[in-house]
């Protein structure tokens, strides 16, 4: 049966066993303008639903239903007894024609028109029609003369002259002389007025005892009591583990057996609630078809969209959070994956291409699979998208597989559709539909075969109730970190490879050629007693990802991963951000839960990546723009100079001693390379032993040394140049962390690093013109030598309306670069004006944002911007504006 | 969670005092020397010494939580909350567990004592000159034969967010 309809009928059916009630209630409470306004509005509600499914007889006795009651609560009619007999009536006939439509799936053939006139009568005039009265289709039904023995309890009493029909036509009378349709609530009526028109007693003509087997088969529970069932059938099941932990091993235990039995009778009650949460999966796909068939007409091909498993339940909750990201890859099969008609035709294959969906269970999982018997993944092109984004090397592709190079269509900004269609292509899309499925603790596979077609296979666990998380200590008490965002552990120690180093007092580990910002959990939790921050020559690292960025959280000790029951906190304690809810675990202690999301704003980095509320993004965004990390150090003399720590790659020490001289310049053997070494001015005097504080910048295949004196500290801060300078190799000076500090221009010294040491790169031919907007002059002054070194010619603005002034000026430019949030008009505003102008149109822009979440991504797309770099990432930037000016 | 549709029914909660009976009956607890009452009704559980996980970085007050029978209790330490000065001996004290809108909070006092029925005529508003953060827990004094019930009135005593604006 139609979903629609069935639900209707269960809801109706609902409605019109308490109208019963209520009618009866208003019968002897006739002046309560509660019960009233409560039957007028369940009847209303059953008119509004019909006239919604196209019910129109249904529709047409509610009404008139409707009416009467309408009138009786306007105060236009008073309530006596028949009135509720006729409204009974009606509300017969309405059930009556809901059992038809059960069993036929349609209204009956018929009318009611002898009752509506009735209702009709008795809404204008307040009275039932009297016998011979002139309507015609009622006339069957008028008060048949009363019949004395049904009154024989009151042998003396007489009739009465106006028939006040309480106690109507028994059986027998109307039998013989009336329609089927008056008699049974009037008998009823007459048997027992105050009570429950109980129809079902009374031998009706109609199908009255099947009542509605439909609506006898549900019940509706509040969705908060199945949760609750939901929560303590978890704790039951943490509890049975625990409890078979504990007799394993020991085989003759008595408790064994009934363990066993527990066990079972746990698990199939665990099964049962979550049954109560589960949904069809089809309502997922519901949409699917007529996106495929849009699809299908739009880019001239054939589909055939195979759904197998519609059937397969899946957590409401769960539910919801698939469903775009599964929207989206049908979608990707259909536009991407399949070939049109002819290309079908050229390689052999039938020009209906298929789609297939498949989902089903496996294992206490989801699998869902998404399949096409397309084109198939193309190695070739991933493989030189891959490469031209910088994702890998060439060399590092040749010994990979293909199943790794299918891996990186996962990735941001990754697209190989050779062009952006309306559905598909933007290079936004893979990457957003795994992050969605792992944030529910899902994978997703993928299995290719060029010219046969692709498979992603999604598998996703049945229920969110149950996390899998990982308990650490730290100061004494344990926590539970949700394993998603676990990506790994380390155990620094000083004698084995991975060691915590410092930066002034801040921690920080070598991991895989990269600098992994630490935290340490006692101090950010202040279980910090003794005050000190030392951490031990010893220490586990959990490695945390939160969006793109990652981090390490020091802990003392990391004990199993178990699986926990997520429970919110006390109200009390909801503001503590570090937390996103508590545990009980096996043992029966409670446990905080910690929420990596909250530690990663606590360390003073931003939330990357959607799933955020838009509040806690807005007030991210709003810190986001005015801090910036900055590497604090001295060098030659004692001022403090600073600079942005992103642009540090690392920090070493090198021996005074491993220095050697080339043409003059200090250099040193570093990595297998020889990496030149500049100082601050022409003064500095370097140590003559021991080792020397350095600073490695990397551009690409170079690396840079800028030997110091002293780091001093790593601070957030508000960036803000207060005066800028002409000194070469300074950006200006500003207050970072309280105090004067020289901001230095990186640029400058691989400017005088490289081109010394390199020759000046200059690009043979003509230099690019790139046009740099962004209103913060210290960005303006770090990139505009950096890319003058990477051979572009500059010229910066401070803000868009000064770039549109250069456009009306006749500037031309090969490329923009531009700032997104800026005062006045903004960078998104900005490229949707260049969108369609002529001089500028088609000039690439680069967005330039500390923001690179998918959204910023997607809305930077549909601007206008040809791509989408993070602020801080001068490599992304030199190579996606390089690839831009050759794809011009 | 409304108590209908609760698992694990929570008892009837009258917090206000409803001076028309003769009788009130309350739950009395210690701390130090003094007396406290919690209207009988809205206890939901007398608990012995507990093992409390500590929350890092919540209010003082809070001391932690614990685990009801699958349920997470929030411990409150009583003694802090009334301003109270740390106890001299380290003894473990007892709990009072109370239903607040669906969540349960454990107040830990010094020692639980016998339930009282008092007569609603030895009532008395509080004393206007007492400290303005009992004051505000208090919902007035049953005057016994041989000491003061102080009654607690459990809602402000659970309304962080309340006494944070008064402290501040």
């Amino acid at each position: 049966m139609d979903d629609l309809l069935s639900e209707f009928l269960t809801e109706t059916s609902e409605s019109l066993s308490t109208l019963d009630v209520e009618l009866v209630k208003l019968e002897q409470n006739p002046n309560d303008p509660d019960i009233l306004s409560n039957i007028f509005r369940l009847v209303h509600t059953i008119k509004g639903t019909c006239g919604f499914l196209g019910l129109p007889r249904l529709e047409a006795v509610a009404h008139a239903g409707e009416n009467v009651l309408g009138k009786i609560r306007d105060g236009e009619l008073i309530v006596t007894p028949d009135a509720v007999t006729l409204v009974l009536e009606s509300i017969d006939t309405i059930k009556y024609l809901l059992s038809e439509l059960e069993t036929n799936e349609t209204e009956p053939a018929g009318n009611d028109a002898d009752l509506i006139a009735r209702l009709n009568y008795f809404a204008d005039t307040g009275n039932l029609p009297a016998a011979g009265e002139n309507i015609p289709t009622a006339a069957a039904s008028v008060s048949p003369p009363r019949p004395e023995i049904f009154l024989a309890p009151e042998p003396k009493s007489e009739p009465e002259p106006e028939p006040e029909p309480v106690v109507e036509a028994p059986k027998a009378p109307a039998a013989a002389a009336k329609p089927p349709s008056a008699p049974k609530t009037q008998a009823v009526q007459a048997a027992a007025p105050a009570q429950d028109a109980g129809a079902k007693a009374d031998p009706h003509v109609r199908n009255e005892a099947k009542e509605s087997s439909v609506a006898a088969q549900t019940i509706r529970v509040n969705v908060e009591l199945l949760e609750n069932l939901m929560t303590l059938v978890s704790e039951l099941v943490l509890t049975r583990n625990q409890l078979l932990q504990m007799v394993r091993g020991k085989d003759d235990s008595e408790f064994t057996v009934p363990l066993q039995r527990l066990s079972h009778i746990t698990t199939d009650l665990q099964e049962g609630v979550m049954k109560t949460r589960m949904q069809p999966i089809g309502n997922a796909w519901a949409k699917l078809p007529r996106i495929v068939r849009d699809l299908a007409l739009e880019m001239g091909k054939k589909i055939d969209l195979q759904m197998i498993g519609a059937d397969t339940e899946l957590d409401r909750q769960v539910l919801e959070l698939i469903k775009d990201p599964l929207t989206h890859m049908v979608r990707n099969s259909a536009d991407h994956g399949l070939e049109d008609i002819q290309g079908r035709r050229d390689v052999g294959k039938p020009e209906t291409g298929t789609v297939t969906l498949n989902a089903y269970h496996e294992g206490g999982h989801i699998i869902i699979e998404i399949s096409d018997d397309g084109r198939g993944l193309n190695v070739a092109r991933i493989k030189a998208k891959a490469v031209s984004n910088g994702l890998v090397s060439e060399g590092e592709l040749e010994s990979m597989s293909d199943q790794q190079i299918h891996q990186f269509i996962f990735k941001a900004g990754f697209s190989t559709a050779e062009k952006v269609t309306s559905v598909s292509g933007r290079g936004v899309g893979m990457d957003v539909v795994r992050t969605n499925i792992e944030k529910i603790g899902g994978t997703v596979e993928l299995k290719s075969v060029e010219g046969r077609g692709s498979t992603f296979i999604i598998k996703i666990p049945l229920t969110l109730a149950i996390v899998s998380a990982l308990i650490v200590e730290s100061g004494g008490e344990r926590f539970a970190i949700p394993q998603i965002s676990v990506l790994e552990l380390v155990r620094a120690s000083s004698n084995s490879e991975h060691s915590i180093e410092r930066i002034h007092d801040t921690p920080v580990l070598r991991l895989r050629n990269r600098l992994l910002p630490l935290v340490t959990l006692k101090k950010i939790l202040g279980l910090d007693e003794t005050g000190e921050s030392d951490v031990d020559e010893e220490a586990f690292i959990v490695v945390a990802q939160v969006g793109t960025y990652s981090f390490g959280i020091i802990v003392d000790r990391v004990f199993d991963t178990e699986e926990i029951v997520v429970k919110p906190v006390a109200p009390i304690l909801r503001d503590l951000s570090l937390f996103s809810g508590n545990t009980i675990l096996g043992d029966g202690s409670v446990i905080m839960i910690l929420d990596p999301n909250g530690i990663a704003t606590r360390t003073g980095e931003i939330t990357v990546g959607g799933g955020q509320g838009v509040e806690s993004k807005a007030k991210s965004e709003s810190t986001d723009r005015q801090t910036t990390s900055m590497l604090v150090f001295r060098a030659g003399g004692n001022e403090v100079r600073a600079v942005p720590l992103a642009l540090v790659a690392r920090l070493e020490e090198i021996d005074v001693e491993s220095i050697e001289y080339s043409n003059g310049r200090p250099l040193v053997q570093y990595r297998g390379k020889l990496m030149p070494l500049v100082f601050i001015d022409g003064a500095y005097q370097m140590k003559t032993e021991g080792r020397q504080p350095t600073l490695v910048f990397q551009d690409r295949e170079r690396t840079m040394g800028l030997v110091v004196d002293e780091i001093v500290d790593i601070v957030d801060d508000v960036l803000n140049v207060e005066l800028t300078s002409d000194r070469d190799g300074l950006v200006g000076s500003a207050v970072v962390d309280g105090k004067a500090t020289d901001l230095i221009d990186a640029g400058y010294y691989l400017e005088l690093a490289f081109s010394d040491w390199f020759g000046t790169e200059e690009t043979t031919g003509e230099k690019k013109k790139v046009l740099l907007v962004d209103d913060s002059p210290f960005f303006r002054n770090l990139l505009t030598p950096m890319l003058s070194v990477s051979g572009f010619k500059v010229t910066s603005v401070e803000s868009a309306e000064q770039a549109i002034e250069l456009k009306n000026n006749g500037a031309i430019f090969d490329a923009i670069i531009s700032d997104i949030e800026m005062p006045g008009m903004n960078g998104f505003e900005f490229a949707e004006s260049l969108q369609n102008d002529e001089a500028w149109g088609e000039v690439p822009i680069i967005a330039l944002s500390s923001h690179t979440s998918e959204e910023d991504f997607e809305r930077g797309r549909r601007a206008g911007f040809s791509d989408y770099v993070a602020k801080f990432d001068r490599e992304a930037l030199v190579s996606t504006l390089i690839q831009t000016l050759a794809a011009v | 969670m409304s108590d209908k549709n609760a698992l694990v029914p929570g008892s009837d909660r009258s917090t206000a005092l409803d001076l028309g009976g003769s009788t009130k009956d309350f739950v009395t607890a210690t701390i130090g020397k003094q007396m406290f009452g919690i209207p009988v009704l809205t206890v939901q559980d007398v608990l012995g010494p507990q093992r409390i996980t500590r929350i890092p970085l919540a209010p003082p007050e809070v001391a932690g939580s614990l685990n009801l029978r699958g349920r997470i209790v929030t411990a409150i330490d009583v003694r802090k909350r009334l301003g109270l000065r740390n106890k001299e001996v380290e003894d473990p004290g007892m709990s009072i567990v109370v239903d607040q809108g669906g969540e349960l909070y454990s107040l830990m006092v010094d020692q639980v004592g016998e339930v009282l029925s008092v007569p609603q005529n030895a009532f008395e508003r509080n004393p206007a000159t007492l400290d303005p953060r009992w004051r505000e827990f208090s919902d007035g004094i049953f005057r016994l034969e041989k000491n003061l019930l102080v009654i607690l009135d459990v809602t402000r005593l659970l309304d962080f967010a309340g006494s944070v604006k008064q402290a501040g």
